[in-house]
């Protein structure tokens, strides 16, 4: 290993380790070896374990149920969490070096990094010509040529337009240029930048061994640059970044961040062969020679919510298509969770799920922006998780028939079980980002707060904290609390540096909507609605680590049954309504279940006997909090639900329906016939239109002018019926399999 | 019984050999004790039969990871000469059945009662009087042998045109008295450590015999870690008393004893025909015991024979293992361990006339046992030849390459097995399939000989074939190219392969065998030599840029008339210009395809420093060549690491032969196993997911070495269930009750 870590929480200067050579070092032959390997073995978590016996019962009787949300599957179900108390890294903050010393000295500091060790260094436009002239992409243009009747030159020029939009154009000159500004801005704008540097050595071992593919969360657009930016500071390679192409709207900055290696890419192209085609070996060409690190978001966009949004898989299939034709040994999936105490653009974003729409990315608009670096916004966490071998992964689930059969450089639809391991890695590497999400304490005030409104006594509101910290933490929460920290402190810390959206008023927490007394009843409910976004956007941190034990709170309270069969089957309703909504992986609903209860029996909330769950009295407590932090999706969605039952016409498209909607829940909100203000943010909106659609009770058209949607009212209503528990939950479910 | 082979046979380029009459004047070959004495003894089994001649020196030798074809099934050689030969079924090289039967019964009843005696028949004489008959019979036939000749040299087949010298086999029946018993090829031929701690290579069988390697210690040491200092020892001998007892049913002996097939039941001749050259076979040998062992070693010397035997084994429903070189390396050869039947190994040895030469068609027909080495011998003083030479070929059988679809070095010219075989004849449970005519190419639906070859002993056993022949090329040249690297080597091969003119042989090696190649250089005797050494290194290195721990070389045969073998030289060497190659001279060149017969023996002296190792092959299409070596290298060193493995493996490969559609690819792997319990477990663990990976990567089951026992697992995937189920359907009709049980393939 490098340089031994500091462990003391206040360590000498660090040292970047310098021009970055791994310790070859004692080992011997091997030491090169060393390196992360593989992920985590997948580990049955202790739910699994405990109690097997007991539960056997209950087990087989449900086995039926358990059999039916879930596709079938090959294999042993890859994720699995670990519910043991789970170690995790230290952080170093890296802003403080840059407090120290200069920050020109930094940006023209030597910069020789480590980079893949069968690599042969090669000019940006190599990479170009080498797509363009790649058997993938000549056989794509003869066949457009064929069919269409044109010249292959032409095809191939436009082949060539597209790359030249498309490519970086990676440059020294620029790293530098950012290395420096971004020190400026950052040290500016945030309080500390913290890093787990076990995961950078790590990601040091992994980038010399196999290509790598970078996988960090996406809440704002400081987490790539912050990426690149870290990447530099350790002296690793530096990624080549799948962005957005609204970025090139954007005069020089587009450019400038081209050449820091963000390349370019259509947020729509599926009609486009061609540009499939030459999009799809750019990024693998660079994967197959180990050119750089490629770092994309699985989630595709920035989450408005700050809620993980389900994974988009074009991209990832692309990556992983070098491995499955064996044109590498490997390819190393590194998640990265980067963690905000404040998000820069949580103001814009509760706005674009009320509706007003984003701005377009342009320069003037980041000019405008700049009052922004006279703001403080706390600190940053990026763990850099464990990279995950795909081999290992792939190991027993691929049928390789299929790759071997065509030539490789045939554009081939990936078989079904291809798409599905596509699916699972893809969550599996949001799950695993989910865990290593740093919880702040204002996270945990945001929840409490929530859930007291309109105002809250400030001494309640740290009780609760401190014991929603416990919680969290019982749940295996990722809590960033220092262990001296007094809650008041850290209550009254999260206060300050949130005091757009929360302030003390006599002893009183409230949120901080100022100009709801006055103002016309619209006004009122629109800015108590941005408000409440903007503070959900902090509680919905939580969510994905509460949601298995709260939707099992939330099933014990819709069934008013103990029978365990009856939880579960109400647990998988609803688990299946919210699929898009939290990150489930896919297809194993009864372990979800298991681990929802374990947890839940861990707290001392619920006891379970072979056939029952009771909620203990000393639980009540905690299950009415989890149900009520899920409250609001449960009556959103039934308002959204409602709303399609009744009043929409027969075909509609998105861009009818949330206006639709949205003025159907103002208006609601507006009489005071519900508190639900979470209903008016077009995401969950949107989720619970998918829902519809994956419930089989919608179905989606792709038309010309983009999809229509058709909705079964009375598959609507039977739905709608199953959350008021008018009717057992268990016919739809089983109807539908 | 005074084996003796003549020393100054050295492999390939060797005369013409085998079993002239002189007598062992070489100690080391001399066995102490007469073959029926044995017999009686080794029957005798039960306490007290220790006392047992030893083997003629079977010092750990080192056995070959290398020979490439000709495994398993049917074929063998061995000398006609010694005591097993007295029984009626003597019978002279090249003589047409008829013939034979006749000098069979020149021979005298007395002869033949006491040969039979010996064969392993009857043990109740007493031995010194057996010895004494067999000395007697020794010298009679020591002499007489060259007038007998004499005698039938009318024979239809040298009227024919067939070859008429002293053709006999290389391979004795008794096969330990040449070959080792516990490591690959000859006795006299092995690597050792001299008193000066330098690798030399012992006998004279090879160009490197006789030569110090003054490198090649460092290499072993730097390559594996091994030290000198840590040796295991493999037992000196066969323990006769572990081995497992001879089951057959009398009523069977009596059958058998009346076909007047030679025999026999000792524990020797029994063991060394349970196995091939698989590592954990070897190790076996070396250190343990096989489960099961044939019960019955039978030898027919003609197709009636063979007919007989195999009605024999199923009117009392025995198992037969055909069995001819020896040289597999897929478990083809291991007994069963659940068969509770009598196993008969059918040793073809003897079978190894060529039966006609036909000039005009440029085909012969010869017996299946015959060897690779003494087939193109004898071929070769009739001006002819097969071109047929996998690296096996000294030892591995006509009938082997047939049941195991064999590849030749120099396919390129003369085509693998399947292009040079226009008729077989095979005796199965069912009776004998063979085609009505000899020609070139019918279609008579699905070619039956398809189902023949690659039925790696499990439907009959292959007694004749009708091969092609060509005339002995005027000229051959060896010669060599290096590469900048393993990349522009693949791409040169194909393009080679694109224009279709490769040479006999092109094969390319990458960089870790090239420094093996280099460790195994002899010393050089002349300083003009050395000088010359150093300026070609420093031309390539220095002058043109290679890095010597990147390089690769690839080693060229040519054959052909002189003419054109210049020009077919020109135009290679012009291609691989193109792709960076420097001509790297003959010497290189030939030196590689000597190193081919000698690298198997290589294993045998690692086994003794605790480093084990094996080949293993798979074809693949040009476009996956360099991922699949890349990939199955890596994963070969990361299982290593992750079974605990101490030092790095020696994981290496190489391009053995182009074709239009793709390449084989040779992998060598080994490595240094101290501090692992179960080294031959972790051994095959890594080889099975070696495996795993070239099945991943696009490549084949096997290109050439067959599937055995050792591969059956992937079968399925390879050919489908209902392939699977068409080759079951035809066992099925032509074996019913399994007699051929060996348990390949299927």
């Amino acid at each position: 290993m490098a340089p031994p870590i500091a462990r003391s929480a206040r360590p000498p200067p660090r040292l970047p380790q310098r021009a970055g050579r791994p310790s070859r070092g004692g080992a011997g032959p091997w030491a090169l070896r060393e390196a992360a390997a593989g992920g985590r073995p997948p580990r049955r978590g202790r739910a699994g374990e405990r109690g097997a016996g007991r539960r056997g019962a209950a087990r087989r009787t449900m086995a039926a149920a358990a059999a039916a949300p879930g596709r079938a599957r090959r294999g042993a179900p890859m994720y699995s969490k670990e519910l043991t108390s789970k170690k995790r890294d230290e952080f170093e903050d890296i802003l403080e070096e840059r407090r120290l010393s200069s920050d020109l000295r930094y940006a023209m500091k030597c910069y020789t990094p480590v980079i893949y060790k069968g690599l042969s260094p090669c000019k940006p436009n190599a990479i170009k010509s080498a797509v363009l002239q790649s058997e993938q992409v000549q056989y794509v243009i003869k066949q457009l040529a064929k069919e269409m009747g044109e010249s292959p030159d032409i095809i191939q020029e436009e082949a060539m337009e597209i790359l030249d939009e498309m490519g970086h154009s990676m440059q020294l000159g620029a790293v530098r240029f950012f290395a420096f500004t971004l020190s400026k801005i950052f040290k500016q704008l945030f309080q500390r930048v913290c890093v787990n540097e076990e995961g950078m050595q790590r990601l040091q071992h992994a980038i010399q061994e196999h290509p790598v593919v970078l996988l960090p969360s996406h809440r704002s657009y400081v987490d790539f640059l912050m990426l690149s930016y870290l990447l530099y500071t350790y002296d690793l390679a530096l990624p080549v970044i799948a962005a957005g192409i609204d970025f090139l709207g954007m005069k020089i900055v587009g450019e400038l961040l081209r050449r820091a290696g963000a390349f370019f890419m259509r947020r729509s192209f599926g009609g486009n062969r061609l540009y499939w085609a030459v999009f799809a070996e750019y990024v693998k060409t660079m994967l197959r020679s180990g050119y750089a690190p490629i770092e994309f978001f699985l989630e595709g966009t920035r989450s408005r919510t700050a809620k993980t949004l389900t994974p988009k898989f074009g991209l990832l299939s692309i990556v992983m298509e070098p491995f499955f034709k064996r044109e590498v040994f490997d390819t190393y999936l590194v998640p990265i969770s980067i963690s905000y105490e404040r998000i820069l653009e949580e103001s814009l974003y509760a706005y674009e799920l009320l509706g007003v729409p984003k701005p377009k990315e342009s320069t003037s608009g980041l000019l405008k922006a700049r009052r922004i670096l006279s703001d403080n916004f706390g600190t940053i966490h990026i763990y850099v998780g464990q990279p995950v071998s795909l081999r290992t992964l792939a190991s027993g689930r691929i049928s390789r028939c299929p790759y071997n059969l065509v030539p490789r450089h045939l554009p081939q639809k990936p078989s079904e079980d291809i798409q599905e391991f596509v699916t699972d890695v893809a969550y599996k590497m949001e799950l695993l980002q989910i865990e290593n999400m740093v919880l702040s304490p204002w996270v945990l005030v945001a929840a409490v707060l929530l859930q007291n409104l309109p105002a809250m006594d400030f001494e309640l509101l740290i009780e609760k904290t401190q014991w929603l910290k416990g919680l969290t933490q019982t749940f295996g929460g990722f809590v960033e609390w220092p262990d001296n920290l007094c809650a008041k402190k850290a209550v009254i810390s999260g206060l300050t540096l949130h005091s757009n959206i929360a302030r003390l008023v006599n002893g009183h927490v409230v949120l901080n909507d100022k100009g709801v007394e006055d103002g016309a009843v619209g006004e009122i409910v629109f800015k108590r609605a941005l408000a409440i976004l903007m503070c959900a956007t902090y509680r919905n941190q939580l969510l994905n680590v509460f949601v298995r034990p709260s939707l099992v709170a939330v099933a014990l309270q819709m069934t008013s049954s103990f029978r365990k069969e009856e939880v579960y089957s109400c647990f998988s309703f609803l688990r299946d309504v919210f699929s898009d909504e939290f990150i489930f992986f896919p297809g194993i609903s009864l372990k979800d279940f298991e681990e929802g209860c374990f947890l839940l029996a861990k707290c001392d909330a619920i006891q379970t006997s072979q056939q029952e769950i009771y909620p203990t009295d000393k639980g009540s407590g905690i299950v009415s909090f989890l149900s009520a932090m899920f409250r609001p999706f449960v009556e959103g969605y039934q308002l959204i639900f409602r709303y399609l039952s009744k009043e929409t016409k027969e075909a509609f498209t998105e861009k009818q329906f949330i206006p639709g909607v949205r003025n159907f829940v103002f208006q609601l909100l507006e009489k005071g016939n519900t508190q639900c203000y979470e209903a008016l943010s077009s995401d969950m909106q949107k989720n619970a239109l998918a829902a519809l659609v994956q419930l089989g009770a919608a179905k989606k058209k792709k038309m010309s002018s983009g999809f229509t949607y058709n909705v079964n009212q009375e598959a609507v209503n039977k739905i709608l019926d199953m959350f008021d528990a008018r009717i057992p939950v268990q016919k739809p479910v089983a109807a539908r399999l | 019984m005074f084996r003796h082979v003549s020393p100054e046979l050295p492999g390939l380029a060797a005369a013409v050999a085998g079993c002239a009459p002189a007598h062992g004047h070489r100690p080391r070959l001399r066995r102490p004790f007469p073959e029926a004495e044995k017999t009686a003894r080794g029957r005798a089994t039960a306490p007290g039969g220790s006392g047992r001649g030893r083997l003629p020196g079977p010092p750990p030798g080192a056995a070959g990871s290398t020979a490439a074809a000709g495994r398993g099934g049917a074929g063998g050689a061995a000398c006609r000469d010694g005591p097993y030969e007295g029984g009626p079924g003597r019978r002279l090289p090249l003589a047409r059945p008829l013939t034979r039967r006749r000098s069979a019964a020149q021979h005298g009843s007395a002869m033949a009662a006491a040969a039979e005696e010996a064969a392993g028949g009857g043990g109740d004489s007493p031995s010194s009087a057996l010895r004494r008959l067999r000395i007697i019979s020794g010298h009679l036939r020591g002499s007489p042998r060259a007038p007998e000749r004499e005698a039938l040299s009318p024979s239809p087949c040298k009227a024919q045109g067939g070859s008429d010298g002293p053709a006999s086999g290389s391979i004795p029946k008794k096969r330990q008295e040449l070959l080792k018993w516990n490591g690959w090829g000859y006795n006299d031929s092995k690597f050792i450590f001299n008193k000066k701690g330098q690798a030399e290579f012992t006998g004279k069988r090879y160009r490197l015999g006789g030569m110090v390697l003054p490198t090649f210690k460092e290499w072993i040491e730097k390559t594996f870690g091994a030290s000198l200092e840590h040796k295991t020892t493999s037992r000196a001998s066969l323990n006769v008393n572990d081995v497992p007892p001879s089951i057959v049913n009398e009523e069977f002996l009596q059958d058998l004893k009346a076909t007047k097939i030679s025999y026999s039941q000792d524990a020797e001749d029994r063991v060394f025909r349970a196995h091939g050259h698989c590592l954990h076979e070897i190790f076996v040998l070396r250190e343990g015991m096989f489960k099961r062992i044939p019960d019955l070693v039978v030898w027919p010397v003609c197709h009636e024979d063979v007919v007989k035997i195999v009605e024999l084994a199923c009117k009392h429903n025995l198992c037969i293992i055909p069995f001819g070189g020896g040289t597999s390396v897929s478990s083809a050869l291991e007994c069963p361990e659940e068969e509770k039947r009598t196993i008969v190994s059918l040793d073809t040895s003897q079978m190894n006339r060529i039966l006609w030469i036909d000039e005009k068609n440029l085909t012969a027909c010869v017996e299946a046992g015959i060897v690779g080495q003494d087939l193109e011998k004898q071929l070769a003083e009739s001006g002819f030849c097969t071109g047929h030479e996998p690296d096996s070929m000294e030892f591995s059988s006509l009938g082997g390459w047939v049941a195991t679809r064999a590849s030749g070095m120099k396919k390129n010219i003369y085509g693998n097995i399947e292009d040079l075989v226009i008729h077989i004849k095979m005796v199965t449970p069912r009776g004998i399939v063979e085609k009505n005519c000899q020609v070139p190419r019918m279609s008579t639906g699905p070619d039956i000989h398809h189902f023949i070859m690659g039925s790696e002993g499990t439907l009959g056993v292959v007694t004749e074939v009708t091969i092609k022949i060509r005339p002995v090329p005027e000229y051959q040249k060896y010669g060599s190219v290096v590469f900048p690297n393993f990349e522009r080597g693949v791409a040169c091969l194909r393009e080679v392969a694109k224009q279709r003119c490769a040479p006999a042989s092109i094969r390319l090696v990458d960089n870790a065998q090239f420094q093996f190649g280099h460790a195994l250089k002899p010393q050089v005797a002349s300083i003009f030599t050395s000088f010359l050494d150093g300026l070609k290194k420093f031309y390539i290195t220095k002058f043109k840029g290679f890095d010597p721990n990147v390089l690769c070389v690839a080693t060229l045969l040519f054959e052909g008339d002189r003419e054109k073998v210049l020009q077919h030289e020109k135009q290679v060497y012009d291609i691989a210009t193109k792709f960076g190659g420097l001509a790297a001279g003959e010497d290189n060149g030939q030196r590689g395809y000597m190193l081919t017969f000698v690298i198997a023996y290589l294993r045998d002296l690692g086994l003794d420093y605790y480093v084990i190792g094996e080949s293993f092959e798979t074809s693949v299409p040009w476009d996956r060549v360099l991922d699949l070596c890349r990939n199955v290298k890596e994963r070969i060193v990361r299982e290593c690491k992750e079974k605990g493995v101490q030092f790095a493996p020696l994981s290496t490969c190489r391009v053995t032969q182009t074709y239009d559609a793709g390449a084989c690819v040779y992998f060598y792997f080994a490595f240094n196993y101290r501090g692992i319990s179960d080294p031959i477990h972790v051994y095959e663990q890594i080889e099975r997911a070696a495996r795993e990976e070239i099945l991943a990567n696009g490549g084949s089951l096997s290109h050439h070495h067959g599937v055995g026992k050792l591969r059956k697992r992937w079968m399925k995937e390879s050919i489908s269930d209902v392939g699977l189920g068409m080759l079951r359907s035809v066992k099925e009709y032509v074996d019913p009750n399994n007699i051929f049980g060996n348990k390949n393939l299927l």
